[in-house]
């Protein structure tokens, strides 16, 4: 028998063999075919964990620093650890409640899973630190793990600095390349997010291998592809830290900007933007709170003007009007206009502050006095130059000067998300007049720094850089120079170092300009405003605009016959330039130039820094925020107590009957309240009703039912609205 | 001493006992791998005797002088004893429904004492080939046979079916490839074919789209009668099986797999099946899963195929040449479950990556040929049927354990012989591969 089947032992070998081969088949597609199994193993049981470098130091010109880092700490939870936490005392020292407690245990789980560490609460303070370091041992689970922050040791350039934050998805999608992970901190404004790439240095990654549960179970390699962290390299600026503070109190309480450079190298000396805030309150816990409030505050704290605010420059405008028709030849320093108190040649009337005859004799004169007539026609006949035939063409120069001068673009600041304010261009005439039907005269206020034309404080204060410097700037910047520059940095910075010749127009043609700016201050607009020891040129500037009261500008630089530094200044709503805005750029240019202010002057510091100049519109925007909060406040803990009572009472009261007798704290008028109240942002914030809020607002405790009608009123006006 | 010594060796094939020793050599280092950590002071660890690869090295030894004592022993006493171990075995068996004790969710165990186990149904494997033997080599035995053919597959699906009732799939199915050795001795090739077909056809069940599967079947039909259209019309018998045939898969693919998969099977069970296959398997469909939710417990609606993703990742981060001894990372942290004993073919996969699955495949491959070698060389049907036995035996747990590991057959707890963490395990194939050693010794004695 064993003979009759004898062949049958080959088909059970081919049966093995056959097997085999699958199995190899199998195992050649798994292993050398397929390259995704190996990235899966290392997803899985690699931990790469990144070592965060200090970010790098800002500092200003005399090296000190204007941010710091230190230590915070942040409470870190793996949730699948946490089992036998003493939950009700971790909740007690938080003062947060259970049921807060398990909301964000859910949202961590769901966000980050739970087998990871991730933030239970940020960036504690010292004293909650304490406290949860000695009770630590009663909740498993939890870590304090340390982070660096910034602070600010001179609570000052909030806005020039920027902050730093949380990088949210977005900000992830939009730089994928660069590494960063859910949960790290990146530059989002400022010279913090300009500079992001030299700050934050470079993160340090260390690989452990890690278990099917997460557990580290030591190093991976034995550290052989670690890299350690290298820091990040500091920033030194040419911003005085000393001037930045005195020119932010000067603009305390106002709304408005000063730029300060020093013209010889287009370093900014000072950038201020009013409102302002603490960057102290970007960093500790109040983080979020500070944030939300600021972002919806309707004097937008968190908006530079500097270099975002378009404002009309007014008469600040002239000395540029002057330079443009000098270069263009169509003027001489000796050109006279004849002006007796107007300018009336376009059939319209441009009026002038001055009437007696020859006060606009000269380039030098009409400087001094400002003479509206004087740069009107100035104006016109760069626009008319019979050397282009057509007012369009002359415009288009006339609009390439003005662009060469960094008006109407973007100077390329180191600041993220510049203006460029606006030149108008032809398309914009030619759409409000038709093509050819305007001339010279149509846009006439255009000569006087009206009309279309709006610059930002930072476009004003470079114009007065190229007009001190007698035609050349550099690129307005904040940093001089990077810690161990590499050649990336040198690149970025180049163009700050590069000498920008905007005209080649003769010595005599800028000093003239220069006389005539030197004469404000002698016996013109600003003549009531000094410098101890300093001759200085300045223009003042009293903008008309569409919002209200006259802008009030100033722009200056000094010393006159060596300039060092160039400041524009304004302040919004606040009348004349010589007023507000040029005392305080008198002030910059002590500060900067004398290292101090004189003795006899600081009192009138302190009356221009307490001065209150907000327009009323916002000041009652903030009563009424003020009042909604107290009102929600009150009616809160109304719900509270009538909670409590109807808890007590065993509900014996009929809802209904509830809801009519106690009109607060029901669900429903909570509901109506949380409607009411987003609304209300949204109506303009000069309303009749307001004035009687503001004077209660002494009492806002009264009683809660009046403050609840004040709010129907409200959303009853707005439905008419 | 020596004399003896020479007395024993003599006739046993040393080209398997070396394999024998490699293996299970490898088997050792693989548990070691697997329970390395690095930092800790493993020569301690091992001489502790706490670990499980000092634990396998006593199993190990402890083989050995089970080994030597069979190869002391007189081949007639396999012969003598066959039925009745067999007989002791079922009754063994049986016994775990009383006094069984329940380990892992199977009732399969007696507990010895002592912390020892002992599962009936791995010694029945023993047993069975024994028994299978010994009722081939009866000397007036017919195999052509329907009615001998009968016997056999009974002698072996009995120790199947009370596995499968003890919970043991695995186990139970080990039992087939008794049928491989049957088929050596006569067993008509049709089965085996018929078995194939099925599980082809069950296969393309699951992964095919039921419409589309029935569809090919009937055109498959279509196309034979019209081939064989002139030996139709002489034979209608023929048209007859071949509708039949057809009707059968139709109805397998249809209503059978569909009526196993969500009545008779676990939910689990059904869902490695599909995972197997790459599919997911919706568990509410389960009978067994209905019950269980209507009797309150949660429903679990998560594929099941943690273990051979893990599994595959680790097989497949190997590539080539593999990450090298004790490197893997998978295997350091623990990624893939039951990898000192089920899953232990992926720790080597991982470290020593396709040239060593290779080599060490290749190892198994020239065991299983050896013993079909010596198998073919027995005078007596006896030694052959026994012998094909055991190299079904391991060739069927290679198999499945390899396959299942790299994501070719669903999961099934089956060792890996002679490389799985685990005493019993190790045990049984020790007496298998020795007893065959020793019959073999003894080739030129006729055993009945």
């Amino acid at each position: 028998m064993s003979v009759f089947n004898q062949s049958r032992s080959r088909v059970v070998q081919i049966i093995f063999l056959l097997i085999f081969v699958v199995i190899l088949i199998q195992l050649i597609n798994l292993q050398i075919f397929s390259s995704k199994y190996k990235l899966a193993a290392e997803n899985n049981a690699i931990y790469r964990k990144i070592v965060y470098p200090d970010r790098g130091i800002i500092f200003d010109r005399k090296k000190k620093a204007m941010l710091e880092n230190t230590i915070s700490y942040d409470l870190v939870v793996t949730p699948i650890e946490s089992k036998g936490t003493d939950t009700l005392s971790l909740c007690t020292l938080l003062n947060i409640d259970t049921v807060e407690y398990k909301r964000r245990m859910r949202d961590i789980v769901f966000k980050y899973t739970a087998v990871k560490p991730s933030v239970f609460e940020g960036l504690l303070s010292q004293e909650l630190y304490a406290k949860l370091y000695e009770n630590m041992y009663k909740f498993p689970g939890f870590n304090l793990t340390d982070r660096s922050v910034r602070t600010y040791p001179f609570n000052t350039g909030a806005q020039v600095l920027g902050y730093i934050a949380e990088v949210d998805t977005s900000f992830l999608r939009r730089h994928k390349d660069d590494g960063y992970e859910m949960g790290d901190y990146a530059g989002m404004n400022g010279l913090e997010r300009t500079y992001e790439k030299v700050l934050m240095g470079e993160r340090g990654i260390k690989r452990f291998i890690r278990d099917n549960r997460s557990r580290i179970q030591g190093a991976y390699e034995n550290g052989m592809f670690d890299t350690s962290a290298v820091a990040g390299r500091n920033l030194y600026t040419s911003v005085d830290v000393e001037v930045q503070q005195l020119a932010e109190k000067l603009l305390a309480n106002k709304i408005g900007s000063a730029v300060a450079i020093n013209p010889k190298t287009g370093g900014i000396i000072a950038m201020v933007s009013s409102p302002n805030y603490n960057p102290n309150d970007l960093t500790g816990s109040a983080r979020k709170k500070n944030l939300g409030r600021m972002l919806l505050d309707t004097a937008r704290p968190m908006f530079n003007r500097a270099i975002k605010g378009q404002y009309p420059p007014g008469s600040t405008f002239k000395p540029l009007g002057a330079v443009i028709a000098l270069d263009e030849g169509v003027i001489t320093p000796n050109y006279g206009y004849p002006c007796y108190g107007y300018y009336s040649n376009c059939g319209v009337v441009v009026k002038c502050e001055h009437k007696n005859a020859g006060h606009s004799g000269s380039l030098r004169l009409a400087l001094a006095n400002s003479c509206n007539s004087y740069f009107s026609q100035v104006f016109r006949m760069a626009i008319d130059n019979p050397e282009y035939h057509n007012p369009t063409l002359g415009y288009l120069k006339w609009k390439d000067y003005m662009n060469k001068f960094g008006m109407g673009t973007t100077l390329d600041v180191d600041l993220p998300s510049e203006n460029k304010a606006s030149v108008p261009d032809t398309a914009v005439y030619n759409k409000a007049y038709g093509r050819n039907r305007w001339n010279s005269c149509t846009i006439l206020t255009l000569g006087i720094g009206q009309d279309k034309m709006t610059a930002t404080p930072i476009q004003l204060a470079n114009m007065m850089c190229i007009i001190a410097n007698k035609g050349y700037y550099y690129t307005p910047h904040f940093v001089d120079s990077i810690e161990h520059e590499q050649l990336d940095d040198t690149l970025y910075l180049a163009k700050y170092r590069k000498k920008h010749s905007v005209i080649h127009t003769s010595d005599t043609v800028f000093r003239a300009v220069h006389e005539g700016m030197h004469d404000v201050t002698v016996y013109g607009t600003a003549s009531a405003i000094k410098v101890p020891g300093i001759e200085y040129c300045a223009k003042t500037g009293t903008a008309q605009n569409p919002h209200g009261k006259n802008h009030s500008l100033f722009v200056c630089f000094a010393p006159k016959d060596d300039p060092k530094i160039a400041v524009a200044v304004i302040v919004e709503n606040a009348g004349f330039g010589a007023t507000w805005a040029g005392p305080i750029g008198a002030f910059i240019m002590e500060k900067y130039l004398n290292d101090t202010i004189a003795a006899d002057r600081l009192s009138e510091v302190e009356r221009i820094s307490k001065a209150d100049l907000i327009p009323s519109a916002i000041k009652d925007w903030y009563v009424k925020k003020e009042n909604q909060r107290q009102a929600k406040l009150i009616i809160e803990a109304e719900a509270a107590k009538a909670e409590m009572n109807s808890e007590s009472k065993q509900n014996n009261i009929d809802e209904e009957d509830n809801s009519e007798k106690i009109p607060i704290g029901t669900e429903k008028n909570k509901e109506q309240l949380e409607m009411i109240l987003p609304d209300n942002k949204n109506i303009k914030p000069v309303l009749p009703q307001n004035k009687k809020d503001s004077s209660k607002k002494k009492n806002t405790n009264t009683t809660t039912a009046l403050l609840i009608d004040e709010t129907k009123k409200w959303f009853v006006k707005k439905t008419k609205a | 001493m020596s004399t003896r010594n020479s007395f024993v060796s003599k006739g046993v094939d040393w080209t398997i006992v070396t394999l024998y020793a490699i293996l299970v050599g490898i088997g050792i280092l693989c548990i070691f791998m697997v329970e390395y950590r690095s930092g800790t002071n493993w020569l301690q660890l091992f001489l502790g005797g706490k670990t499980n690869y000092s634990k396998q090295l006593i199993f190990a030894g402890f083989c050995t002088l089970i080994a030597t004592f069979i190869l002391l022993a007189d081949s007639k006493l396999f012969t003598a004893f066959a039925n009745l171990t067999y007989a002791f075995g079922i009754l063994l068996m049986l016994a775990t429904f009383v006094i069984g004790k329940d380990i892992k969710g199977s009732r399969s165990w007696i507990s010895l004492g002592g912390g020892f186990n002992l599962q009936p149904a791995e010694l029945c494997k023993i047993f069975a080939a024994l028994a299978l033997a010994k009722y081939m080599s009866m000397q007036n035995l017919d195999f052509t046979k329907k009615r001998s053919q009968l016997i056999a597959v009974g002698i072996v699906l009995l120790p199947a079916i009370l596995s499968r009732l003890q919970h043991e799939t695995g186990l139970a199915l080990v039992y087939l490839s008794f049928f491989i050795a049957m088929y050596r001795e006569g067993l008509p090739a049709e089965i085996l074919i018929i078995g194939i077909s099925f599980g082809a056809l069950v296969v393309a069940t699951l992964t095919v789209d039921p419409n589309t599967l029935a569809i090919t079947l009937t055109l498959i039909a279509a196309i034979l009668i019209y081939i064989l259209r002139r030996q139709i019309k002489r034979n209608s018998k023929l048209l007859m099986m071949i509708v039949a045939t057809w009707a059968i898969c139709v109805g397998i693919q249809r209503f059978a797999v569909p009526y196993i998969f969500n009545n008779v099977f676990e939910c689990y069970q059904s869902q490695r099946i599909y995972s197997a296959v790459g599919k997911d398997y919706d568990c509410s469909q389960n009978k067994h899963n209905k019950s269980e939710i209507a009797a309150g417990a949660k429903a679990s609606f998560k594929p099941d195929d943690y273990n051979v993703r893990q599994s595959k990742i680790a097989i497949g981060s190997g590539g080539f040449s593999g990450r090298g001894f004790l490197k893997g990372t998978q295997t350091r942290g623990k990624y893939v479950p039951e990898q000192h004993t089920d899953f232990i073919f992926t720790s080597l996969g991982e470290a020593f990556g396709f040239v060593g699955c290779a080599i060490f495949l290749l190892l198994y491959l020239f065991l299983l040929f050896r013993i079909v070698n010596i198998a073919e060389r027995q005078r007596s049907t006896f030694s052959r049927v026994y012998a094909y036995s055991v190299a079904s035996i391991i060739f069927f747990h290679i198999t499945v354990n390899v396959c299942m590991t790299i994501g070719l057959f669903p999961i099934i707890g089956i060792a890996l012989p002679l490389i799985s963490y685990g005493g019993s395990s190790l045990l049984t194939f020790t007496v298998l591969i020795f007893i065959l050693l020793r019959l073999d010794a003894d080739r030129q004695m006729v055993l009945r």
